[in-house]
């Protein structure tokens, strides 16, 4: 591939299995991906595993635009996998990757999000070891879709599930809530406000590993609150442990710029995805140890106890609002459609 | 962003909510009516009604044009996107509102080019950049959103773009507002004006209602707002005057905003229109001009419209009005909720239905 061919384009060539297909893994996915699994460019990578117990995660990424503030489609892969993967307890070690793309897509942009794959295995101490490149029609699809599938080893202590929230547990969450969709929301439209919106996305496996090497299992459960973000998470874990969750809405991280978009458009932000956050369920009595620990982490800073697991609740999520009283918040119906005034 | 925070400080609310308990009150049920649907939200959302006195009933109004739309414009909005010639483009809450027979979320998964604006004036470069459609705008809204619906037009006669057209299905706030104050089965003793809809027409046009010996107060959509607003509103009670005060001076001014009014009345005549629950209200409806009708899809580019199917059992109509809460609806939370609808009062975010179901209460 030369570099000078900034308006080169993937053809359906590129993914017929010939010249051009060969050209475009030698000069683009072997540069950046190497690794000793993949180099060999077998029909299958070789997997050395020393456990019986492995975390297996699968997760397709569409996300429009394909270039945000804070990240890409292709970092976002990444993340998002090794975070799936993470927060079962186990450690991230081996990504498969799937790339469908569409005709005319421009090879720059593509190389682009090769590059910002590879440099978030690197962060995350994971590596891609097999791939494929399928080449759709123009207008089959809108630029590039991508697949992974991310497989961790389970830690022999740790045994964390959705299922897993007891009574009395607090809940943690990383980070402040909504910033994956609020960015993702003003990159689609040029919304024209000062200050920026950016994106969370990263890995949180390193994170994850040190709260899980300092408080075991007095976590039960984690999860990162993505799609329908940390209200629709929570109503997950609260329907499969059959448990009620209050969360006080004081204490729930937001970024002012986050808040803004939300007041405009008429969002709920803690209805929005997170792509680099984790809510934990955690014992108590070292409920707050764990936020000092996360805080100290680059992305933890507003880390913060927002809630707590009751059994008088009816297994509901209910918030403590500001002014005063609780309310139900409920899984999101429906998409989060804006506004008109 | 932060000039949102003082106006949500749980300091400060609890401190207006002792001030409304102070004001001396006839021994009677006060009817307070909200207009605007984002009142209705933020009440809810923020609990106020908790904190008023015993006495004091705020009531939720017609303030939410999703709401209001009749189901004969949505279904002719959803014929426009059964058109392949049209690309129907909207503002998101319209979406999941249920028609006669579909709705546009329904349309959209079967096809049509269904597109969801955070600005009307993004339909005029839709219809720009694709010459070889009709491109139809829904129209809806109050006189927030009128001077953007007006300046789409003139946006599309200035730029030439003949393939533009405007479904206009906008509609003015006081007639309703006149209409319920002479309502005796509501009885209302007090109306919060919306925030923003002010903003546009200032103060004067809610003289004809404070004339009928009912105060007006214009309030801001914050928690602190509004309970100044019915504190306000109660002052008035308690004073035994009926007048138009202003609640949001930091946004709203009394004259309003001309230069707006001037861009809608360019645009739109006022004419009567059918309104969800209330029927015809004379002179409360916005129609497109004369001279700008190449732009009125319902002139220039006319669809059949299949015949309206109401709902049986929704009572959006009597939640409208002020007449039921939504509770009171046999639908309500059962056969109506936010993932199957029966009525628009459940879809729009400033939806009164939506907002008791989505902020309803843990005892």
């Amino acid at each position: 591939m030369n570099d000078k061919n900034q308006n080169d384009r993937i053809t359906l060539a590129h993914g017929h299995g010939g010249l051009a297909s060969h050209k475009l893994i030698r000069d683009a996915f072997l540069k950046f991906f190497s690794s000793p699994e993949l180099d060999p460019l077998d029909d299958a990578a070789i997997l050395e595993i020393p456990s019986d117990r492995v975390a297996l995660s699968t997760d397709t990424f569409v996300v429009q635009p394909i270039f945000f503030p804070g990240g890409d489609i292709g970092k976002l892969a990444i993340a998002g996998t090794v975070n799936d993967v993470a927060v079962m307890g186990a450690v991230p070690k081996f990504i498969s990757v799937g790339f469908v793309i569409e005709e005319g897509f421009l090879i720059s942009d593509l190389i682009k999000i090769i590059e910002s794959m590879a440099s978030e295995c690197k962060r995350a101490g994971v590596r891609i070891v097999t791939g494929d490149t399928k080449v759709v029609p123009k207008g089959a699809l809108d630029g590039i879709f991508i697949n992974t599938t991310g497989v961790g080893i389970l830690r022999d202590d740790i045994k964390l599930s959705g299922s897993n929230a007891k009574l009395g547990q607090s809940v943690i969450l990383t980070g402040p809530a909504g910033d994956h969709g609020a960015a993702i929301v003003c990159a689609r439209n040029d919304l024209g406000l000062s200050g920026d919106v950016t994106s969370d996305c990263a890995s949180m496996n390193d994170l994850i590993s040190e709260l899980l090497d300092a408080f075991g299992t007095r976590i039960t459960v984690m999860r990162d609150p993505t799609r329908g973000g940390v209200a629709t998470t929570l109503n997950e874990i609260a329907r499969s442990s059959a448990v009620g969750i209050e969360i006080d809405e004081t204490k729930v991280p937001i970024r002012n710029n986050t808040l803004a978009v939300c007041e405009i458009l008429g969002f709920d932000p803690l209805y929005l995805p997170n792509e680099g956050a984790v809510l934990i369920f955690i014992d108590s009595d070292v409920a707050d140890d764990a936020v000092k620990l996360i805080r100290k982490h680059p992305r933890g800073e507003f880390g913060a106890k927002i809630g707590e697991v009751r059994n008088d609740l009816g297994g509901k999520v209910v918030l403590k609002t500001a002014t005063s009283g609780r309310r139900i918040m409920d899984m999101l119906a429906g998409e989060m459609l804006p506004r008109i005034c | 962003m932060k000039h949102i925070e003082p106006y949500r400080r749980p300091g400060s609310l609890r401190a207006l909510a002792r001030r409304l308990h102070s004001i001396p009150l006839p021994d009677r049920p006060i009817n307070l009516m909200e207009v605007c649907g984002t009142h209705t939200m933020n009440v809810h959302r923020h609990g106020i009604r908790d904190l008023f006195p015993a006495n004091v009933r705020l009531i939720s109004g017609p303030g939410c044009p999703v709401c209001v739309t009749p189901r004969r414009g949505l279904d002719t909005a959803i014929a426009y996107a059964r058109d392949p010639n049209v690309i129907l483009a909207t503002f998101g809450d319209m979406i999941r509102v249920p028609g006669s027979t579909s709705s546009l979320q329904d349309e959209r998964a079967k096809g049509s080019d269904i597109r969801i604006l955070y600005s009307q004036l993004d339909a005029v470069e839709i219809a720009r950049q694709n010459p070889d459609k009709i491109v139809v705008l829904v129209g809806i809204g109050f006189e927030t959103t009128l001077p953007g619906n007006a300046m789409s037009v003139l946006k599309a006669k200035e730029s030439g773009v003949g393939n533009f057209k405007l479904l206009s299905l906008g509609k003015i706030i006081p007639p309703a507002m006149e209409l319920l104050a002479n309502d005796p089965e509501l009885n209302i003793h007090g109306f919060l004006a919306a925030a923003h809809v002010s903003t546009i027409i200032g103060l004067n046009p809610y003289e004809p209602i404070a004339a009928k010996g009912i105060p007006v107060v214009v309030a801001g959509f914050e928690p602190a707002d509004i309970l100044d607003g019915i504190a306000m509103l109660l002052q008035q009670v308690s004073d035994g005057r009926a007048e138009v005060e202003n609640e949001y001076k930091r946004v709203a001014r009394h004259d309003g905003n001309p230069r707006a009014r001037e861009i809608i009345g360019k645009v739109f005549e006022v004419a009567d229109s059918d309104w969800h629950g209330f029927g015809t209200i004379p002179m409360s409806g916005m129609k497109i001009r004369e001279e700008y009708s190449e732009f009125d899809a319902e002139i220039s580019y006319p669809v059949e419209v299949e015949p309206t199917r109401l709902i049986t059992g929704c009572r959006c109509g009597d939640v409208l009005k002020g007449l039921i809460e939504p509770p009171e609806c046999g639908l309500f939370g059962n056969v109506c909720t936010p993932s199957s609808p029966q009525g628009a009062c459940m879809v729009s975010s400033e939806g009164t239905c939506a907002a008791f179901y989505k902020y309803r209460r843990v005892e």
